[in-house]
């Protein structure tokens, strides 16, 4: 089979920072320096995407020198952290962007479904929406129409074509809008984690169309998705970006597992100036037991805390919630100054808080940390998503043993065996 | 395999010719194009009770307080024609154009979340305002035809004449200007935002330059040497050419008609050169 999709070289630079006084002087700079075919003074190479790091320039590469082939039929998952380049790769195939550089070749027409219901106008009626939704999916009105009763017998809202979407329950909306997306007709379909919407059942069904149009029609499926399992059942060849970069493309048990057990963590702490007029948390760090930045189930965690207090407050509060991959939070712990003083001096105050025997389950953890006064009642903070770890079970086996998402905390336990005489 | 004669449908590349307008994918699209006007006008008047009515109030409204105010309060003398129809052809014009130009303006903005994430050919977003803004435009039409009944059946003296067989060139050209005027704007604002400022607060104040409230006739008469100024407006020769046609009263001129047309042909493509460089990376700045 011939192929579908081919990139060569394709780089995406974003610029940092806010656009605003000075951005045109800065914008005759590089046209200067490109009408003298100059290099662009302000697309610096050797930078890669790494968000904790402080990078020198304010432009940044999100995606840098990726190369890849996709065959005709192939079923491809792209997987990654958050902020990988997962999107932008997608938003580049489906032109929704340009390139910075490099270039991408396709055969055979795309449709890209990067979000459901996109165009939807609450006043018009179901019926209307259909009609928009998939023109501007890139339907013809008679492919529309041939399909019309197929779409609306699966997103099963007959009651209420003829009613405006703004009436609809959230669930029917999203059921309408994926069942226009999912009678596409094109060679290759780009898929960005629909799936993480409607109810258990429906996604369900989503995926059972998704299954069907890789396998059974024969269509190019590029599919991104944060969901393993997902991407185990619907996809056989996956990409794994790192930081902008290509890290590997393989088959997806081969990819997925380098993914899990990647070893090189992100270090994750998190700093902030020291602010004059209100506390504020200044580093949060994770003191995980490995060396690679991954914790072991049952040992101690320790979690270290800075927070500058630039004047006394009486009644301070802090909180913090550990919560794993699939955003469930599954340890919340705080410390009340009524209880036991702290931040009583002015300038840095170091806390820590130690979680003895860390049972948390192999997943990937993050922090929110709550900075309160609780006499007005005061929130000065609320940090999401820092401090990004993983936790890994002791004599880990992938395949077998300790599966993926079977539970978010475990305990002690024995097992031991009953004499076979007392049955 | 024979990798250099393989054959692709498709090149996504960072640059493109300046005058690619991918018209073979606009017409494929071109389903897109009406739904996106039939939505715009059935969207318009959803849950009201005059439904499509509203198209007619606010041109009468504007005319009686027009005509209250600059023909019997301020004295502008109106060519002899009766005040609400020469206030009428000035505003109907006027309101084409401005709306095109204020709504293409901000098309990228407007419809970013739509654009971020769905490709279509980006020039179907301002071809929908234009033909939507023509709907309304000959809803208001109507209404105009309408009046210019009345008052000949009244026998005043209006006389419509072989001139206004050039009306739908006139209203290619209004069309034509908004929309390079607008894709000019909201390619430039969609980096740097100022210029929206400017846009709500000058396309008002413009309708002043051109003759929408007064006859051209009146300023060479009372401002000779400052006539030039609305004269080469290109939005004047227009109107005056529209109401010399229908009306029968106006100063018509083949000389400016063209010099109007030109500058149109100028912006349009000074327009659609900008809009197609700002389309493919729009959303990484807005």
């Amino acid at each position: 089979m011939g192929k579908a999709i081919k990139v060569e070289n394709l780089s995406k630079a974003y610029q940092l920072g806010d656009f605003g006084t000075g951005t045109i002087s800065r914008d005759l700079e590089r046209y200067w320096a490109r009408i003298r075919g100059k290099e662009d003074p302000f697309l610096k190479i050797g930078e890669t995407n790494d968000r904790t790091a402080q990078g020198t320039s304010d432009v940044v590469w999100s995606l840098k020198d990726i190369n890849f082939e996709i065959e005709q039929g192939d079923a491809v998952g792209i997987i990654g952290r958050n902020g990988a380049g997962k999107s932008t790769l997608l938003k580049i195939l489906s032109r929704v962007t340009s390139p910075t550089t490099g270039s991408v070749k396709i055969k055979g027409r795309i449709a890209s479904l990067l979000e459901v219901g996109t165009g939807f106008h609450p006043e018009l009626t179901g019926r209307e929406n259909i009609f928009l939704n998939g023109a501007i999916l890139g339907m013809r009105k008679a492919e529309i129409k041939r399909k019309f009763d197929e779409i609306v017998a699966f997103a099963g809202v007959e009651r209420y074509i003829d009613t405006p979407v703004k009436r609809y329950s959230s669930g029917m909306y999203v059921r309408l809008a994926f069942a226009v997306a999912a009678h596409l007709e094109s060679e290759i379909l780009i898929v960005d984690e629909v799936l993480a919407v409607g109810d258990a059942e429906f996604q369900k069904k989503c995926l059972g169309k998704m299954g069907d149009i890789s396998k059974g029609e024969g269509r190019t499926v590029l599919f991104v998705s944060h969901n393993m399992d997902a991407v185990a059942t619907l996809t056989s060849k996956s990409i794994y970006l790192s930081n902008g970069q290509l890290k590997l493309y393989d088959t997806t048990p081969a990819t997925i597992r380098n993914y899990l057990t990647s070893a090189v963590r992100e270090q994750g702490i998190y700093t902030a100036h020291p602010r004059s007029d209100r506390p504020n948390i200044t580093r949060v760090e994770v003191k995980v037991s490995e060396i690679n930045g991954t914790h072991l189930n049952g040992e101690d965690l320790y979690i270290n805390i800075d927070v500058n207090m630039p004047l006394i407050v009486e009644g301070m509060a802090l909180s913090l919630q550990i919560l794993n991959e699939n955003d469930i939070p599954v340890i919340y712990t705080y410390v009340f100054d009524v209880e036991q003083p702290i931040l009583r001096k002015t300038g840095i105050n170091s806390m820590q808080c130690i979680i003895p025997n860390c049972k948390l389950y192999a997943n990937i953890y993050y922090l929110i940390v709550h900075l309160a006064e609780t006499k007005g009642r005061t929130k000065f903070e609320q940090i999401e998503r820092i401090c990004e770890f993983e936790v890994s079970m002791p004599n880990k086996i992938i395949e077998w043993g300790w599966q993926k998402n079977v539970c978010v905390y475990t305990e002690n336990f024995l097992w031991k065996k009953l004499s076979d005489s007392n049955i | 395999m024979t990798e250099a004669e393989e054959h692709w449908d498709l090149e996504i590349k960072p640059t493109s010719s300046l005058f690619d307008l991918k018209l073979k994918d606009v017409w494929h699209y071109r389903d897109l194009l009406l739904l996106l006007v039939r939505r715009d006008f059935v969207s318009f008047y959803k849950q009201t009770v005059l439904g499509p009515i509203w198209f007619f109030v606010q041109p009468i409204i504007t005319i009686l307080v027009y005509n209250l105010i600059f023909s019997n309060l301020a004295g502008i003398k109106t060519d002899s024609i009766p005040g609400p129809v020469f206030y009428l052809a000035g505003t109907i014009i006027w309101n084409y154009f401005a709306e095109c130009l204020t709504k293409t303006s901000t098309v990228f903005k407007d419809n970013s979340a739509m654009l971020g994430k769905v490709y279509f050919p980006r020039l179907i977003m301002p071809l929908s305002i234009v033909l939507s803004n023509l709907v309304r435009f000959g809803v208001q039409f109507i209404l105009f035809i309408l009046l210019i009944g009345y008052y000949l059946i009244a026998g005043y003296p209006i006389a419509p004449n072989a001139y206004l067989l050039l009306f739908p060139l006139l209203i290619i050209i209004i069309a034509a200007l908004g929309l390079g005027c607008g894709m000019i704007i909201s390619a430039v604002t969609t980096k740097y935002r100022d210029l929206s400022f400017v846009v709500s607060f000058g396309v008002p104040l413009l309708m002043y330059t051109t003759t929408v409230i007064y006859p051209l006739s009146e300023v060479v008469k009372k401002y000779s040497s400052y006539s030039w100024l609305i004269k080469y407006n290109p939005l004047t020769a227009i109107i005056e050419a529209f109401r010399y046609g229908f009306l029968g009263k106006g100063s018509f001129s083949w000389d400016l008609l063209l010099y109007s047309a030109i500058f149109t042909i100028v912006i349009l493509l000074t327009g659609i050169v900008v809009f197609n460089k700002v389309e493919k990376t729009f959303v990484d700045t807005i």
